[in-house]
């Protein structure tokens, strides 16, 4: 402010002094300018460079600052400028360093264009609240970068799976995207990081990303020492929702263990609804459930371990929670394979059925479908556990143009672009300091969650295992479902982290 | 030696594209899948140290895989069966040349014309049993409410008889074609010899066993061969309407070879499936080109 009103009171004296001031004291540094009503370039240039031909000179070089700090003006047209606008008048020296190499004949230098070209963003995010969120950050890249196109390359279907498949193919084809979404976490071990992908460990020290992003999350980003990609969300695999209506109206509580899931289970049997709703249909859904009854009964450093080898998979923990997934599953609609998850929802939305076990996306759904009268709680056995899963978008080498892909990283990363995406996403930051006021009841009550619980990886989600012990893992509890067979699940499971080469 | 004539030139130079296309496009692309099959590829990053059979050694263990044999068998046999006995019976029927022929053809033939991937959705909805907690859904209400409620079961979402679901949606898709295709062999009978049957004092009966059967062997082995490769490589109805099913009670090997090579990056394993199904449709083709070519050889 005093440097506006010092600027008004110089610019009132010039006036005054004009008609006896031979020339303005030609500015020895660089300056701001605000303009003023009845300023044009060349009356500043005169004003300040002592040439009115040397207009060129603050066009090009307050474009420039633009680029760097948006508080600067960008000029588009140079017979155009408003009063309050914020301009650089460059010194002397500069000007003249300029003005040798200006050349009238190419007007794009006035520009000091910034990065040009494409930016191709390859995801899954195709509709809804995600969609809408991607558009969100797109509109701050193109605020900053407004000469990049940016092409939105998305492939729709659930989880990415078909995303990814196209993905595999141009990235062996030597064809990637600019940059392409990935679930953080062992996920990036699918594309043999060292072949595939660059590191993008700059971008976390250039923008101070250690010291945003909580300890677990930056260890369980972490492969082979380096970072491959930047989060920009969280969501949260283990939650139980229900029906709140339901549980007054029979006096319940949500479970917190098993016992008492069982207990509620019954309750709510003997009152004619279906205790516990799932859908299995597009296969992932009951590997989700059971990753969360794995980390409910073993808790959050052996279910770590599982992954790692330091917990084995001959564990009677093991054993026990596939006792326990199997007197859930006992409790759950007989047909849930012909249910997708959200289908299965419409019985708790409809008080026909009391609980579910999802990620927290359900809390988006739930909203999309004008329903609130639901309740969250951990399920059994995993509260002061966040089972977590994060999309982050990664940089793949030889990307096309390179540059705009880690400025979107960039983006991604930042507290404006985070908190621009995760409202409309329905997921929160990975950022801790996120303003809350930003996000619903449901999301500021994670958000706490986050920032203190124990943070554990998601399996199908692809945080705690590369993608073909994923799969198998799958196959396994696919199996178990339908079989109920206890040991040969818990054999499959060992036999599937062999195959992976963790277990012995 | 034949001369070289300008229409040889001509003819030679016409076909030479497509013949370059498909040497590279099937039987090229046959012989990378057969290659990779035999490979070490286990990851997005290709690994083609070769391993021999030990792919196909390990997928014949893996449980999954025997299940989806299993259904393909069943798949098979149960919808080659019902299309052509239905196709069958509606041609036969049609050929008695009632009124609004026209109109029972198309209808018959109309579910041909649709998706697979719609046929499943419709297919999923009519079938999805419901719950006792939560009501029937579909046909199953449907019984209900006719009072056959005993006839009720989980279709697809029962691991007994999961295919066999699937089976009803393929059958009521394609028995119209079959028909088509009977109908097309009963014209083609001329009526002549049933003229003459009939003088002879054979029964309707006996006409059918004796004379029409006998006469429609072709096209019965012309439907077998396509209905069958149809099943072999089925995979849009099942994406559409169940996914794997319980217990992979509706996965067939199409299906797996999906999910291991784009989800699980087994490139491996996912070329030894399509190989796998290759032959199986081999065993099936082969017999009946050879066969044809012949009999055109003959002609």
């Amino acid at each position: 402010m005093k440097k506006l009103i010092s600027l008004i009171m110089i610019a009132a004296m010039l006036t005054v002094f004009a008609p006896t001031a031979f020339a303005a004291p030609p500015a020895q540094e660089g300056q701001d300018y605000i303009v003023l009503a009845g300023d044009w370039l060349a009356k500043i240039a005169d004003k300040y460079l002592g040439n009115p031909y040397s207009w060129p000179a603050i066009m090009a070089l307050t474009n420039q600052k633009h680029l760097a700090d948006s508080s600067y003006a960008r000029i588009v047209n140079a017979d155009l400028i408003y009063p309050g606008w914020k301009l650089y008048v460059p010194s002397e020296t500069e000007a003249e360093a300029f003005l040798a190499t200006y050349d009238k004949n190419k007007p794009e230098m006035l520009y000091a264009a910034g990065p040009k070209g494409q930016l191709v963003v390859g995801s899954w995010w195709t509709a809804g609240g995600e969609a809408e969120g991607l558009a969100e950050m797109f509109k701050i890249y193109k605020e900053k970068y407004p000469d990049v196109e940016i092409v939105n390359a998305t492939v729709a279907g659930g989880a990415g799976t078909n995303f990814k498949a196209v993905l595999k193919t141009r990235l062996i084809g030597g064809d990637p995207p600019d940059t392409f979404q990935l679930h953080a976490g062992l996920e990036v071990e699918t594309y043999s990081p060292e072949q595939y992908l660059e590191p993008v460990d700059d971008i976390y020290a250039s923008e101070g990303l250690e010291a945003v992003f909580p300890a677990d999350l930056l260890s369980l980003l972490k492969y082979n020492d380096h970072y491959w990609g930047v989060p920009v969300n969280i969501h949260r695999s283990n939650v139980l929702w229900y029906n709140k209506a339901v549980f007054e109206a029979n006096g319940l509580t949500p479970p917190t263990t098993f016992e008492e899931f069982r207990n509620v289970a019954e309750t709510l049997k003997a009152a004619g609804i279906q205790p516990f709703v799932m859908g299995t249909k597009d296969g992932w859904e009951a590997g989700h459930i059971f990753e969360d009854v794995l980390a409910g009964t073993l808790g959050a450093e052996k279910y770590k371990g599982l992954w790692t080898g330091a917990t084995p998979w001959t564990d009677p923990g093991v054993t026990q929670a596939l006792e326990n997934f199997k007197m859930m599953l006992s409790y759950a609609n007989p047909d849930h394979s012909a249910h997708t998850w959200d289908s299965a929802g419409e019985f708790l939305i409809a008080g026909t059925g009391g609980m579910m076990i999802m990620g927290d996306w359900t809390d988006g759904w739930f909203t999309s479908k004008g329903f609130d009268g639901y309740g969250w709680a951990p399920p059994p056995g995993t509260d002061g556990i966040f089972v977590a899963l994060s999309d982050s978008f990664a940089l793949p080498k030889n990307a096309p143009n390179e540059e705009n892909a880690r400025n979107w990283l960039k983006v991604c990363g930042s507290l404006e672009g985070q908190e621009a995406f995760n409202p409309k996403k329905g997921s929160i930051c990975a950022r801790t300091d996120c303003d809350p006021a930003l996000f619903n009841e449901y999301l500021q009550s994670a958000m706490v969650d986050w920032s203190q619980d124990a943070i554990v990886p998601s399996v199908i989600h692809g945080a705690a295992a590369k993608e073909s012990w994923v799969t198998d893992y799958k196959d396994v509890i696919t199996l178990f479902v339908a079989s109920g067979d206890v040991a040969a699940a818990q054999a499959g499971l060992q036999q599937a982290c062999v195959d992976a080469g963790v277990c012995q | 030696m034949r001369r070289l004539t300008w229409e040889r030139v001509v003819s030679i130079l016409l076909l030479t594209p497509s013949v370059i296309a498909i040497a590279i496009f099937v039987y090229g692309f046959i012989g990378w899948t057969a290659y990779v099959s035999l490979t070490k590829w286990d990851q997005l990053l290709p690994d083609f140290t070769l391993v021999g059979l030990r792919n196909y050694q390990k997928l014949f263990a893996n449980q999954r895989f025997r299940i989806d044999l299993r259904n393909t068998v069943v798949f098979t046999a149960l919808f080659l069966i019902s299309c052509l006995v239905i196709g069958l019976v509606l041609a036969i029927l049609l050929d008695r040349r009632i009124r609004g022929e026209g109109l029972f053809r198309s209808i018959y033939l109309f579910p041909m014309s649709i998706s697979f991937i719609v046929t499943g959705v419709v297919w999923r909805w009519l079938l999805n049993p419901g719950s006792a907690e939560l009501g029937s859904t579909g046909i199953n209400s449907l019984f209900d409410s006719l009072g056959l409620g005993f006839l009720k079961t989980g279709w697809y979402t029962d691991p007994k008889i999961g295919i066999i679901a699937v089976v009803i949606a393929a059958t009521w898709q394609m028995s119209g074609y079959t028909m088509a295709l009977y109908l097309a062999g009963l014209r083609g009978i001329p009526d002549e010899l049933r003229e003459a049957a009939r003088v002879d004092g054979a029964t309707e009966w006996q006409i059918l066993r004796h004379i029409i059967l006998p006469l429609l062997q072709p096209i019965t082995l012309s439907a077998v061969i396509i209905l069958g490769h149809i099943s072999l490589k089925i995979y849009d109805l099942v994406v559409a309407m169940t996914g794997p099913g319980i217990g992979f009670s509706c996965d067939v090997p199409a299906y797996f070879m999906w999910d291991t090579t784009f989800r699980g990056n087994h490139f491996a394993r996912g070329a030894s499936i399509a190989i796998v199904l290759l032959v199986m449709v081999a065993i099936l083709i082969v017999p009946y080109l050879v066969y044809s070519t012949r009999t055109e050889a003959e002609l």
